[in-house]
């Protein structure tokens, strides 16, 4: 029952990253980038990682991916989609990721990996909030105001750019 | 050695994010469009964070990782807010987002 859950969520995952990075329309990659986030907060929850998984939906499919869904359809030209997104380089490309892909899955499938034998899954939110005001707050707060950093700073990179006539 | 198909371990996480992470490179490294190579960089830190969680999983049973993975979650936010602000100003400056056309502090 675990093992069809797993194919089924790796597959849904990998079949829209598939889309996502060889779609000839920007418009598809966008729309399956739902599917790829969906099954990676699927993941999440078959790790027993029920926080983080919340976390995923709601930070990456209700913030990141409406943000880039709203910036495709500002700067995109629906009807052209050969100049939307032409992609150049395709076989250097290809051999370089199919390089990597081998050399990493030769480490991963090779490896001897130390592993629990027992694992159970437990709710994990409280053990993370105690982490979080325990020995993670320092980061926990450096993470506060590189929010706000960046509140501010898109704002300032978006803005149009008004100069007053002081009149001088 | 081998890979069990029914008994899902750590290898097998380990395998979807390899996948995961190798079409984001390619997606990274083939787009001309500005919007193209910032979804790659999503797949890519999705591709870690499944990595982080999973060794989180089936190691030692305390939540560094998870922690690790919201801090990367965070972090991903922050990347798309501040790319997409970013590529926003150069389409209204140059009126497309191809990488390529924008070219003109080279020289």
């Amino acid at each position: 029952m675990g093992a069809l859950i797993f194919y089924l969520l790796a597959a849904l995952t990998i079949g829209s990253a598939l889309i996502v990075a060889l779609s000839r329309n920007i418009v598809y990659s966008a729309f399956s980038l739902l599917g790829t986030f969906m099954g990676v907060a699927g993941l999440y929850a078959l790790l027993a990682a029920d926080f983080v998984a919340v976390i995923q939906i709601l930070v990456y499919v209700g913030g990141i991916l409406v943000l880039i869904i709203f910036a495709v359809m500002l700067t995109h030209r629906i009807d052209d989609v050969a100049v939307s997104n032409r992609s150049v380089g395709r076989l250097p490309a290809a051999l370089i990721v199919g390089a990597v892909g081998v050399i990493m899955s030769v480490g991963v499938v090779g490896a001897r990996w130390a592993q629990k034998a027992d694992v159970q899954a437990a709710p994990t939110t409280y053990g993370i909030g105690d982490a979080f005001l325990g020995p993670y707050i320092l980061p926990f707060e450096f993470a506060s105001v590189v929010l706000l950093v960046v509140l501010i700073g898109a704002v300032v990179v978006s803005r149009k750019e008004i100069r007053e006539e002081t009149g001088s | 050695m081998s890979i069990a198909l029914l008994d899902i371990g750590l290898r097998h996480f380990l395998l979807v994010s390899l996948v995961v992470f190798a079409l984001g490179l390619y997606c990274v490294l083939t787009r001309k469009n500005a919007i193209g190579i910032l979804m790659g960089v999503e797949l890519i830190l999705n591709s870690a964070n499944i990595n982080y969680i999973a060794f989180s999983h089936f190691s030692s049973g305390r939540y560094d990782g998870q922690i690790f993975a919201i801090f990367v979650i965070m972090l991903a936010a922050a990347e798309a807010v501040i790319g997409l602000a970013i590529v926003l100003g150069i389409y209204q400056n140059f009126a497309t987002i191809d990488v390529e056309a924008t070219d003109n502090l080279q020289g």
